[in-house]
């Protein structure tokens, strides 16, 4: 512990991967020096990979997450295929370096369920109907995960099928609220997520009022437990803003283009 | 699932009429479950067991113990480790071969729901810390798919989990000797998970076979013995939910987990 006195107490946490005294200081600071319902800072772009139909890049702390879409196309295998809409097929994928310990490539059953919930937080937004028998193929790679990457996947996928081109009713944004040294907090990252109380990520469709995806694991009262969805819906609200941004700042720049 | 998107239209449109009137095709008011019966023990080779029949539904847990090492971060604990098996007898749906998203989804909230309660007291299964910790295997066994098989499959591994009996055992040179005689595993809360379904503009529980296959939105809570949530689990197709709809399924559930923890936890 000797080297390490020089290093703030942030740089130590991530060093020594042990479990930190306190989460949350006695002005309710967060070890990376955010207030409880502050968001990390956020980074997107959507237009990143030229063979993909759309892509999006996203960064919220240290996460760093790429998807790519394809489609619609034709089904395949062909059983997958809907007589009366189009199939989402999507891929949550950890890269074996985006975690402390080497993670394997195969998936898990974790990865598993996450492209399960995922893709139904996805479904509600896109207007299958138009592309009957078709997939539309949704690939999230976390490149460097520090918790929340189910959370940030989605935000990034939604940007990426709209990048796509795919009709949607909204976009889809998440955000997960949680619970942390007896205080609730909003965008948890990793530590915070393994350590503290409860951790509850939620999906969004902001201008539909639909919750997408819902998910809990920890123990929180049912009071706590709204106040949580509330304090995630507004973390939602304002990633949307910047979803939004994202887009035009695309979109945007190539009609300028155009017009000049 | 396997049925043609015209029948389940034709399905669901008489289902969704018959909500609107409060009813629903078997006669049972919306949040009303189907009989529940449960048997323990029923499995003589297993450390425990459970069946658990949810009207035509039925579910087997089977929880079996080993020794093994600990994972590194929890080097103090023991190891829960559960399992699904959708049995391909059970469904024309359900096809042989391993594990499907939706067999991997059933045992995970299952798992969830015993591990974020701490259902287990995981630190009394180390015999060694660091090096030698007994390993719960929960193996669900789905028998017979007639809808709900979240609150079914919950219900039978915490009936299981309680049904189990550990041998006796001293350590000598840092290896166990078994002892005559047994002991029940620590349990030390009782999570029970409702699973909502919404159809139409409706929520409804224990779902049998055709509402499921009609249903928009499914939302299972996981609650323990002191009302506290400890897991939730959206899923179930391309519905959603509001928050509105969220908080009224919070205050359902919490009447009717602490009803349904009174058939597996008796006195």
């Amino acid at each position: 512990m000797k080297a390490n006195k020089k290093k703030t107490k942030k740089e130590r946490i991530n060093m020594t991967n042990k479990k930190p005294e306190k989460l949350i200081d006695k002005k309710g600071i967060r070890l990376d020096g955010r207030k409880l319902d502050e968001l990390r800072p956020v980074k997107m772009e959507v237009g990143v990979l030229p063979n993909a139909d759309g892509s999006a890049y996203l960064e919220q702390g240290k996460n760093k997450i790429l998807v790519g879409v394809y489609g619609p196309k034709e089904a395949h295998p062909r059983h997958i295929a809907q007589q009366d809409r189009a199939v989402i097929q999507c891929r949550y994928h950890m890269a074996p370096f985006s975690v402390d310990e080497r993670k394997s490539p195969a998936p898990s059953r974790r990865d598993v369920e996450l492209s399960k919930v995922i893709r139904e937080a996805l479904e509600p937004a896109v207007f299958l109907e138009y592309y009957p028998k078709t997939s539309i193929q949704v690939y999230i790679e976390i490149l460097q995960a520090d918790g929340g990457t189910r959370c940030a996947g989605i935000t990034a996928a939604s940007l990426a099928l709209a990048d796509a081109g795919i009709p949607m009713r909204d976009l889809v944004v998440a955000c997960a609220a949680g619970k942390a040294d007896g205080k609730l907090l909003v965008d948890l990252m990793d530590t915070e997520d393994k350590v503290g109380e409860a951790d509850v990520p939620v999906a969004f469709m902001p201008n539909l009022n639909a919750i997408t995806l819902l998910q809990m694991d920890g123990s929180l009262s049912v009071d706590e437990f709204e106040n949580a969805i509330s304090m995630a819906l507004d973390g939602c609200k304002q990633l949307y803003a910047l979803q939004k941004e994202a887009l035009k700042s695309k979109y945007v720049a190539v009609e300028e283009a155009e017009e000049e | 699932m396997t049925s043609s998107p015209i029948v389940v239209r034709v399905k669901k449109k008489r289902i969704v009429e018959l909500l609107a009137s409060g009813k629903r095709v078997d006669e049972r008011g919306l949040t009303d479950y189907r009989e529940i019966q449960l048997e323990s023990g029923v499995i003589e080779r297993a450390e425990g067991s459970a069946r658990v029949h949810l009207g035509k539904t039925d579910v087997l847990v089977g929880v079996k113990i080993a020794t093994g090492a600990p994972f590194s971060d929890v080097p103090d604990k023991g190891v829960l480790t559960v399992n699904a098996e959708l049995v391909p007898s059970a469904s024309p749906s359900f096809e042989p071969g391993p594990p499907g998203e939706d067999a991997v989804e059933l045992a995970r909230v299952v798992d969830r729901g015993i591990r974020e309660s701490k259902a287990i007291d995981l630190e009394k299964l180390c015999v060694e810390s660091g090096k030698l910790v007994f390993v719960i295997f929960v193996d669900v066994y789905v028998l017979n798919h007639d809808g709900n098989l979240i609150d079914a499959s919950a219900i039978a591994a915490l009936a299981a989990l309680i049904n189990t009996k550990m041998f006796k055992y001293t350590v000598e040179d840092g290896k166990i000797v078994k002892k005559p005689g047994y002991t029940p595993l620590p349990i030390i809360n009782y999570p029970i998970a409702v699973t909502f379904a919404k159809i139409g503009d409706k929520l409804v529980l224990d779902t049998e076979l055709d509402e499921e296959q009609v249903m928009d939105a499914r939302l299972t809570m996981t609650m323990d013995k002191d009302g506290k949530i400890c897991a939730i689990q959206k899923g179930g197709g391309s519905g959603y939910f509001t928050k509105e709809e969220i908080s009224e399924a919070a205050k359902i559930a919490l009447k009717k987990t602490e009803e349904l923890r009174k058939i597996v936890v008796k006195g």
